[in-house]
């Protein structure tokens, strides 16, 4: 077992901890937190897969913006700043039912790939990841179009949010 | 107008009339009667017209070539029926008389039923007037009042009257058929018109059935001549070919060794009996006096009985057919024999009736009984004579004896005694002063009918056939001719007897009652038909005088012996020649009668016995009651068809087997319907209806709640389905 | 070196974490933080196999990029509508919000 494995394990571990603690714990101000740690791990991960760029815009655009603004979103709905009673709904006891048959099922069919154990080629030196994505994203050849009806996507969920959240008398 | 064209139109006024008073005038009494006599002068003129022109055209040319006209009726599969009009020797004398005793039965009918007098008192509608209050003067007397259903009556005889002309102007047996048929009918209204009186119903539907007997038969006759001749004109029918045909052909299944022409003769004489009241159906005649009087005349003198006798005159040559001369066929044996027996009986019957019109009705089954006696022993011209007289007379007298009991009516209102019955003779008496016109003309009736010798028309139209079967007796040494000769004699005593008895008891001597002493003339409606009628029963006789009959012979032209023509030439009539002793038992019969008749009744006193109960004693009795006929008919036939109809058809047949049957056959319908509801559409279709709707229902009730509105209820939906898709996927994909 | 299975599983398990607390969860935040969790699971496998298959291919990168956008949008939509429910009917809990049903 490599180094890399280990902190991998390490990395999965405190992961799967934190996305636990999100969808279990009943304070959704510790879930939020946890979820920042969660978001944080996510990020390490691509780390650990050569993705510097993503694993940046994980944290500044997850981080920053968006866990900040589900602890906003938590605190301005909440009325007393403690939950009290379950977190969870009757149909608990189905949702983990389910999320555990996914879970191996996937795991199962995942097992039985051959592709499964295979292991990363090595990365060209003179690859420059960053460059490369600026170009295509610009490029009228490649993602332009995507990136720009992304751009109107954000653009309309701006005006949106705006507009659903907007305090009428 | 050309003749035929003539005769076309001549039946047609009075049922123009009928239609018109039937739908429109039927609430105007003056209207209703001007139409209906207006159709009848009508028919008279043109009848007039025709006549003349029949007489200017000689008798001996037309017997050759008749007025003849015809046209296609209805297309059978080998031709067509043909409806036509003709008229020869004989069709132009009854076509006389018919128009003559038309006209004047309706003029006659205006004065009989009261027209000009007030609406009765308390007359409903199918009942005789029953008179009306007038104050007249200071204090209120009652008189006669107008028939309630004054229209009716004038549309009816209307009818009847074209039935009639229809009938002699025919060209074929089957129209003629048709006009007898709608004198059936008419009759049956008329008899019937006093429609409230259980009597007159119940005459008007013996009429109706006691006909029909006959008909029946005579339709079958018809049907067997068209099957034998192919046709039922009288110029085909009575073609010499198809007389030899029917004469030899034999009938079928060989009833009796008879012909074709035998038995055709007789099924249509049976039609004869019926309609002409012969025996044994002649029981509905005397009940006919139910109706109005001028019913009578028109049914008993003038039209409906001699419509009988002039069909058998009509199909002589079918009697005659295969006979030779001097012998009779059997058709003319079964005439000759009913005939004879009818005309005397029914005068056995008359001399002890007391009611001034059932004398004559039974008086006229009588002397048609002398028509068809006359017709069997071939005394075809004697036969048409009589029957022309008879209408006359016969006529005249229902008339005269209508004006007798309106006279009588009269003096009941007067004395207000309604259980006198003013058609009881035992009830007049004296009458000759108080209607004088009546008495007269009646008086010639009365004559005429008993044969008054030498100036009544009844004279010699009776001497002629006595002196035909004299002749067949003498001459060709047939008994028959004896036979007849006696029996007709005797009748002829009987006639002269009763005839007299009626004139004494009506109009000699004094008033029996307070009624008959304030009885008055009638009105001249009524004595103006009368006058008209006497000279005819006088006057017609004249024209029939054998050519060498001592002195009066040849003074006039015989017409009536031009009847002759008629008939094709094949058939052969006897030449008469002339003898003394028909003549002068004519002679004794008549004046003897007459003599008896006045002997016995003229001391006649009211609530005295009839005088011919002493001498007759039990016999009187038997003829008094019609020799108990109708007792006989009511106790086998009337009683017979009720049982048939009320236990045999009713109950049995109707009842038991078609009910039941039906029954039966409901029963199963209504299991089958109950099964079919109870085992397949209630449970099956029905409930499986209601159990798709409910399954639809409930399922819609159930599978809407996982419509819950739930985000996460529908993520796991969603996810179920998914994973669903994703295995079924993974596994074909395998 | 790594497995390509482990990061794998991983994804996985995070994705089934972020499901239940999907399906789990009351409050409206929670679930769109559930579904952030999902959304980094597939992150991760999008950045796993462009790691594992042609590094030169920036499209899996690409597609990453995407999805950061795409649940950037989400979360600012999704708290606007929580915010402004929380407004109307004063309640963030999901199974309260069920006006469209039967």
């Amino acid at each position: 077992m490599t180094a890399l494995q280990i902190i991998f394990l390490i990395v999965s571990a405190l992961l799967l901890v934190s996305a636990f603690m999100v969808v279990t714990v009943p304070n959704l101000v510790r879930a939020a937190l946890w979820l920042i740690a969660a978001l944080f791990m996510t990020g390490v991960v691509f780390v650990l897969l050569d993705a510097g760029f993503l694993a940046v815009v994980q944290v500044v655009v997850y981080i920053g913006a968006i866990a900040i603004l589900f602890i906003f979103a938590v605190m301005l709905t909440r009325r007393v700043m403690t939950d009290s009673g379950p977190q969870t709904n009757a149909n608990w006891w189905l949702a983990g039912l389910f999320s555990l048959a996914l879970f191996g099922g996937i795991s199962w069919i995942l097992l039985g790939w051959d592709g499964a154990n295979a292991s990363a080629p090595a990365i060209d030196p003179g690859l420059d990841t960053v460059t490369r994505l600026g170009t295509e994203l610009v490029n009228p050849d490649a993602f332009i179009l995507p990136f720009e009806v992304a751009s109107v996507l954000l653009l309309a969920a701006l005006i949106g949010a705006v507009v659903v959240a907007w305090e009428r008398d | 107008m050309a003749t035929e064209t003539l005769i076309w139109l001549l039946p047609l006024p009075p049922l123009l009339s009928f239609f018109l008073i039937v739908l429109f005038t039927n609430r105007n009494k003056l209207l209703s009667h001007t139409i209906a006599i207006a159709s009848a002068v009508l028919s008279w003129l043109a009848g007039m017209v025709v006549f003349a022109r029949a007489l200017g055209d000689d008798f001996h040319h037309l017997g050759e070539h008749p007025f003849e006209s015809a046209i296609n009726w209805l297309p059978t599969g080998t031709g067509a029926f043909q409806i036509g009009v003709r008229i020869d020797p004989l069709g132009a004398l009854a076509l006389f008389f018919v128009c003559w005793t038309v006209l004047m039965i309706f003029i006659y009918s205006v004065g009989y039923h009261n027209f000009g007098q007030p609406e009765g008192d308390h007359d409903a509608k199918g009942l005789p007037p029953h008179g009306a209050t007038v104050k007249h003067d200071g204090h209120s007397h009652t008189v006669p009042s107008v028939e309630p259903n004054y229209s009716r009556f004038f549309a009816f005889i209307s009818l009847f009257a074209f039935g009639m002309y229809v009938l002699v102007v025919s060209d074929n047996l089957l129209t003629l058929f048709v006009g007898w048929e709608i004198m059936g009918l008419c009759s049956y209204l008329l008899i019937g018109f006093w429609y409230a009186k259980p009597s007159a119903r119940a005459a008007a539907i013996k009429a109706f059935m006691t006909t029909r007997i006959g008909d029946v038969f005579m339709l079958l006759g018809l049907a067997y001549l068209y099957a034998q001749a192919g046709s039922l004109s009288y110029s085909v029918i009575f073609s010499p070919e198809t007389l030899d045909h029917l004469a030899h052909e034999s009938a079928v299944g060989g009833l009796f060794g008879l012909t074709a022409a035998g038995l055709i003769g007789i099924l249509l004489f049976i039609g004869t009996i019926g309609k002409s009241a012969q025996f044994p159906l002649h029981v509905w005649l005397p009940d006919a006096m139910e109706g109005p009087t001028p019913v009578s005349a028109m049914i008993h003198a003038a039209t409906m009985v001699s419509a009988g006798v002039y069909m058998v005159i009509r199909i002589f040559p079918i009697l005659a057919a295969g006979g030779h001369h001097g012998e009779l066929t059997p058709a003319m044996m079964a005439l000759a024999a009913v005939g004879a027996f009818t005309a005397l009986f029914a005068a056995t019957i008359a001399i002890a009736q007391n009611d001034i019109k059932r004398v004559l009705a039974y008086s006229t089954i009588s002397q048609l009984g002398f028509m068809v006696a006359a017709l069997g022993i071939g005394a075809y011209i004697a036969a048409a004579f009589h029957l022309m007289t008879h209408a006359f007379f016969k006529a005249l007298l229902f008339l005269g004896s209508g004006s007798v009991i309106h006279g009588v009516e009269h003096g009941v209102l007067h004395t207000g005694d309604h259980s006198v019955d003013p058609q009881d003779m035992l009830n007049m008496g004296g009458l000759r002063s108080k209607m004088p016109v009546t008495f007269w003309t009646f008086l010639i009736g009365g004559f005429a009918l008993a044969g008054f010798p030498l100036v009544t028309a009844g004279f010699w139209s009776k001497d002629e056939i006595f002196a035909d079967a004299w002749f067949l007796y003498s001459h060709d040494g047939n008994g028959w001719g004896l036979f007849v000769l006696i029996v007709l004699a005797l009748a002829a005593f009987l006639t002269a007897f009763y005839t007299m008895r009626q004139i004494t008891l009506t109009f000699l001597g004094e008033a029996r009652t307070e009624e008959a002493r304030h009885a008055h003339e009638t009105p001249w409606t009524m004595t103006f038909p009368l006058v008209v009628l006497s000279v005819f029963a006088v006057g017609i006789g004249w024209f029939g005088i054998p050519d060498d009959f001592p002195v009066l012979g040849g003074l006039l032209p015989n017409l009536v012996h031009g009847v002759a023509y008629t008939l094709p030439e094949e058939v052969e009539l006897a030449e008469l020649v002339f003898s003394a002793v028909p003549l002068i038992v004519s002679l004794a019969v008549a004046l003897l009668g007459l003599l008896f008749g006045w002997l016995v009744y003229r001391g006649y006193r009211a609530g005295q016995a009839d005088p011919l109960k002493k001498s007759l004693g039990g016999l009187h009795t038997l003829l008094e009651n019609k020799y108990y006929l109708d007792e006989l008919y009511h106790a086998t036939f009337v009683r017979f068809s009720e049982w048939v109809s009320e236990t045999l058809t009713y109950r049995w047949l109707d009842q038991g087997l078609i009910d039941g049957f039906l029954h039966t056959l409901a029963r199963i319908a209504n299991w089958l319907g109950t099964n079919l509801r109870d085992r397949i559409e209630m449970p099956v279709i029905s409930d499986g209806a209601d159990a798709l709707g409910d399954g639809v229902k409930i399922f819609g009730r159930n599978f809407r709640l996982i419509q819950s509105g739930r985000i996460q209820n529908y993520m796991n939906l969603v996810l179920v389905i998914v994973v669903l898709f994703g295995v079924l996927f993974y596994l074909i994909l395998q | 070196m790594i497995p390509l299975s482990w990061y794998l599983i991983l994804a996985a398990a995070l994705f089934c974490l972020g499901l239940y607390g999907m399906l789990a969860r009351k409050n409206a935040v929670a679930i769109l933080m559930s579904v952030e969790l999902m959304l980094n699971a597939v992150n991760i496998n999008l950045v796993a196999f462009w790691r594992y298959g042609d590094p030169n291919q920036v499209v899996a990168q690409v597609f990453a990029i995407i999805v950061f956008a795409v649940s950037a949008a989400e979360v600012a939509v999704g708290l606007a509508l929580v915010i402004s429910l929380y407004r109307n009917r004063r309640t963030v809990i999901a199974e309260n919000v069920d006006l469209l049903r039967w």
